[in-house]
């Protein structure tokens, strides 16, 4: 068997680990190539189906593109969206592009606490969520089943053995379980699966005429295109196998100080 | 000795290359604390040009701005609290590239504390690179992380000798430690790959071949990795496919699952085990894949069937040529994470493939210390496995489950342990004789738990883990019986047993309300109290009774309803004067009153038992001495069948 269809095999009986153990199940979508990767191991996991919804948690930031691409395959897919937004804080304008906030207290509240209130509104015990161990290192300390207590916190320093597919199903009330099915996948890795199986992918990532892509997607005012002349799947995978430049290069949030990014994901980002 | 605050930036190797790898194989570091694993891993990706773009210049602003010397530890350490002891907490996974394939690094912790993270970073690997200090040489977690990797199936190991840079790169120094720990991992049965001299911090013997140690021609550690072996697939044992759940989101009902070992294919005749049931598989299941007529090991499939039988979560389908064996007892060797030991008589879950069960450890044989292989030696009372330990033991599961010898498949042979919400141990099913069944027609004359008529009594005990039995409680009254018997109810139900109370306050009200206290209504009330106990104890539950059951006649008409040893004669042994003064209901006094007659030991007799099982001096004993004495006869009675199994 080769290597990608090992990584798809373990991630299929993943998320059917997570649909068997999980009442109240969801996937984060956000609409980039790894959740988008995700959503289509869902449908190999449920036969053409995905049973249960997909959460999105919109900054109103998002690149617009991203919401119509949204759409649309929601549409075409016929999938459960549920958009999830801070609308408090939106209102009150506490926002980095406003200048009344850092990126990470942005991130903090728009996208952590935006999706904190999505998860008690809807009572989420399971969270599917498409974050890879190549991304950046604190991932690279996840399990695939890593529980998050009631204030949503990770207790990074005692985590809960994982042996042998043998996975954390066994949880307080209050807490829920953060799923990761594509843990052990690299970037290269999503773009060679997105080959293989001709995943509609957002455009932003294909190079534009002036020589820029989107490596990363997030929000606009901390997402920045990279100088890029690959614009299409096989091209970016050719970009990929020699490059030394991580992907996450092009977010800004994650700069701010050392631990910056380490304090958002105890604290519950995804 | 270098003693450099800035790294050497030896030169890089062109490690990038455009062809695509065919195949991952993923590593695990392990040994000691400080040791040198993350500091290896680090100077590994910096040697093979793996470093993402900038992140040595990070790290050593980040070291600068601290005002700590550089360490190439970091790379991997990337939790603050990780940077600031250094010292790594949580295992970490970092890919690099050769020509050859792409490779998974696996960090772990080499501290004790942290061996349940040690055990999940290399419970995913196919080979592991052991690290031992030159100068401080074999220690605690070299030898444990050897021996678990054993444990955890991981048969590729090569050990690097590391700081040898603080060894003036001896030849000597590093011949005792290969003698020394070669030696050590023989008497587990392992051959490690190869020794290797390195030094982690300088890049020695890595990715090139040292100067420092021109008598050392073996490989570096970049040959040995390329040498090593992706761990094949089970494609040819017999087929194993655990049910992960049944599917019903549109026409098709489909069985999913991953197939774990061997092969299944279209028009297969499938055995489930535990239930027992056969079907002929009419379909393989797949979404945006071509179609085929079988599925191999590694596979996530689905899979209809063409007679529609009731199966689910957790039944492992096989051949009927060759099905896994089904019983609800095994011997198995397990290491303990959790909390609290791991004991006897407590129930845990067990997890195995897809199955789940309630499980109690029946005995545990042999406690190791698995750094120093040594027994662990305990008063048998208090025989238990403690953290970090490793138990030789029997397990028995509520129900009876499918599962083989790890030695023969290794999926359906390893399951882990949870305690309460945490998983806490995890093991591997020893061989050991296990009756197979061959074939259906066989699986009806030899199986023991698939009746087909009535319920058996061993069918309830293996169910629910002790046998049906009463516990008949007579004394004066105030002489202890109602205390006992509802503390000794609370005790087994914690324990997990089912054990019921019958008194007065639950018999007197319905069941005996149209009888007095004349001689003939005691005699009839207690006549009615046996019967119902009786049929508690045949259905399974441990019945506690608590009366003052005077008459010897009486009670000696129960036991005569039982087979021997299912009914238990408890006196609550207590002074009349000491009952007396207790009183706890008032009788004593109004019964000297005259108030209430024909009362017993005051105006009516009662019949000392001659032959009780158990006899309780409740003036001298306090309650939990007392319960203890009950619980200590229902832990020895009957050796061949002991109550609590």
């Amino acid at each position: 068997m080769d290597y990608l269809s090992k990584l798809e095999n373990q991630s299929i009986y993943i998320m059917r680990e997570a649909f068997n153990k999980f009442e109240n199940l969801a996937m984060l979508w956000s609409i980039g190539k790894d959740s988008t990767v995700l959503l289509w191991l869902a449908r190999k996991a449920f036969f053409g189906h995905v049973p249960f919804p997909l959460v999105h948690v919109d900054t109103t930031y998002k690149i617009p593109s991203m919401i119509e691409y949204r759409d649309r395959l929601a549409k075409e897919w016929k999938l459960q969206l549920v958009v999830g937004k801070n609308e408090e804080q939106l209102r009150g304008g506490v926002t980095f592009p406003n200048g009344k906030a850092t990126r990470v207290e942005c991130c903090g509240t728009l996208k952590k606490d935006g999706l904190k209130q999505v998860l008690e509104k809807h009572h989420y015990t399971g969270v599917i969520v498409g974050v890879r161990r190549d991304e950046e290192p604190t991932r690279a300390k996840e399990r695939y089943f890593s529980p998050r207590d009631k204030n949503m916190e990770w207790n990074v320093e005692d985590q809960p053995p994982e042996l042998w597919d043998q996975f954390k199903t066994d949880f307080d009330k209050g807490t829920h379980i953060r799923i990761h099915p594509l843990l052990h996948w690299t970037e290269l890795n999503i773009w060679e699966y997105i080959e293989r199986e001709n995943i509609p992918i957002i455009p932003l990532y294909f190079a534009n005429e002036k020589g820029e892509r989107y490596r990363s997607l997030g929000c606009y005012p901390c997402t920045f295109p990279i100088r890029s002349k690959a614009s299409n799947v096989a091209e970016i995978i050719a970009e990929l196998r020699t490059t030394n430049v991580p992907e996450r290069s092009g977010r800004a949030q994650d700069k701010e100080s050392e631990d910056a990014f380490e304090k958002l994901r105890r604290d519950g980002y995804m | 000795m270098r003693s450099d605050a800035t790294p050497v930036i030896s030169q890089r190797l062109p490690m990038h290359n455009t062809s695509a790898p065919t195949e991952q194989l993923k590593i695990v570091i392990v040994g000691h604390v400080d040791h040198g694993k993350s500091t290896f891993v680090g100077r590994l990706f910096h040697d093979t040009g793996s470093l993402p773009e900038g992140k040595l210049e990070q790290l050593q602003k980040i070291a600068e701005r601290r005002g700590v010397p550089f360490e190439w530890a970091n790379l991997m350490d990337a939790l603050q609290s990780e940077r600031d002891q250094n010292i790594t907490i949580d295992t970490a996974q970092i890919w690099f590239r050769t020509p050859k394939r792409q490779y998974v690094i696996i960090d772990a912790p080499g501290h004790k504390e942290f061996l349940k993270n040690m055990i999940t970073g290399a419970a995913n690997a196919e080979a592991a690179l052991l690290l031992i200090d030159a100068n401080e040489g074999v220690q605690e977690n070299s030898r444990r992380h050897g021996y678990l990797l054993n444990l955890l199936g991981i048969r590729q190991i090569a050990v690097l000798v590391n700081k040898m840079d603080l060894e003036g790169y001896s030849e000597e120094k590093f011949n005792a430690i290969e003698g020394e720990y070669r030696a050590w991992l023989k008497s587990i049965g392992v051959t490690p790959k190869v020794f290797i001299p390195i030094a982690a911090k300088h890049g020695d013997n890595i990715a090139s071949r040292s100067a420092q140690m021109p008598w050392y021609s073996g490989a570096t550690v970049l040959e040995t990795l390329d040498q090593f072996n992706v761990t094949d697939l089970p494609l040819h044992q017999p087929l194993r496919f655990p049910i992960q759940d049944v599917y019903r989101f549109d026409e098709r009902r489909i069985l999913a699952g991953r197939v774990e070992a061997g092969r299944i294919r279209v028009g297969d005749r499938l055995v489930f085990s535990p239930t027992n049931k056969t079907s002929t598989v009419k379909t393989i299941e797949r979404w945006n894949s071509p179609a085929t007529d079988s599925a191999s090991a590694g596979e996530s499939i689905g899979v209809t069937l063409t007679e529609q039988i009731f199966v689910e979560r957790g039944a492992v389908a096989a051949l009927e040529t060759d099905p896994p064996h089904e019983l609800n007892r095994f011997k198995a060797r397990l290491f303990w994470l959790g909390r609290q030991p791991l004991r006897t008589g407590r129930p845990y879950k067990l997890k195995l493939a897809t199955q789940e069960a309630e499980c109690f450890v029946e005995s545990i044989d042999k406690v190791i210390d698995a750094s120093t292989l040594g027994t662990v030696e305990r008063p048998a009372a208090e025989r238990v496995v403690g953290r970090h330990e490793v138990g030789e033991l029997v397990l028995r599961t509520k129900r009876p489950i499918a599962f083989d010898a790890h030695s023969d498949i290794v999926v359906t042979g390893r399951f882990v342990v949870v305690d309460g919400l945490e998983v806490s141990g995890g093991g591997i099913v020893v061989d050991d004789n296990y009756p197979r069944r061959s074939g259906v027609g066989a699986a009806k004359s030899q199986n023991i738990f698939w009746s087909e008529a009535k319920i058996t009594p061993q069918q309830r005990a293996d169910r629910n883990g002790h046998r049906g039995r009463v516990l008949w409680l007579t004394g004066l009254s105030g002489s202890g019986k109602s205390t006992l018997a509802t503390e000794l109810e609370r005790e087994l139900f914690t324990q997990g047993k089912h054990a019921y109370v019958l008194d007065g306050d639950n018999v007197r009200h319905g069941l005996c309300k149209d009888l007095g206290f004349s001689p003939a209504d005691r005699a009839e009330n207690i006549r009615r109290v046996g019967e119902v106990a009786r049929l508690m104890a045949e259905a399974g539950i441990i019945c506690i009774t608590a009366f003052v059951s005077p008459y010897r006649a009486d009670r000696d008409l129960v036991r005569g309803l039982m087979k021997p040893g299912e009914f238990m004669e408890i006196f609550v042994d207590a002074p009349l004067e000491v009952c007396e003064q207790r009183d706890p209901k008032g009788l004593y006094a109004k019964a000297r009153a005259n108030e209430i007659p024909d009362f017993t030991g005051v105006s009516a007799p009662y019949e000392t038992p001659l032959n009780p099982e158990v006899v309780l001096k409740t003036a001298e004993l306090n309650v939990q001495e007392s319960i203890s004495k009950i619980l200590e006869l229902l832990h020895m009675q009957d050796d061949d069948a002991p109550i609590f199994i």
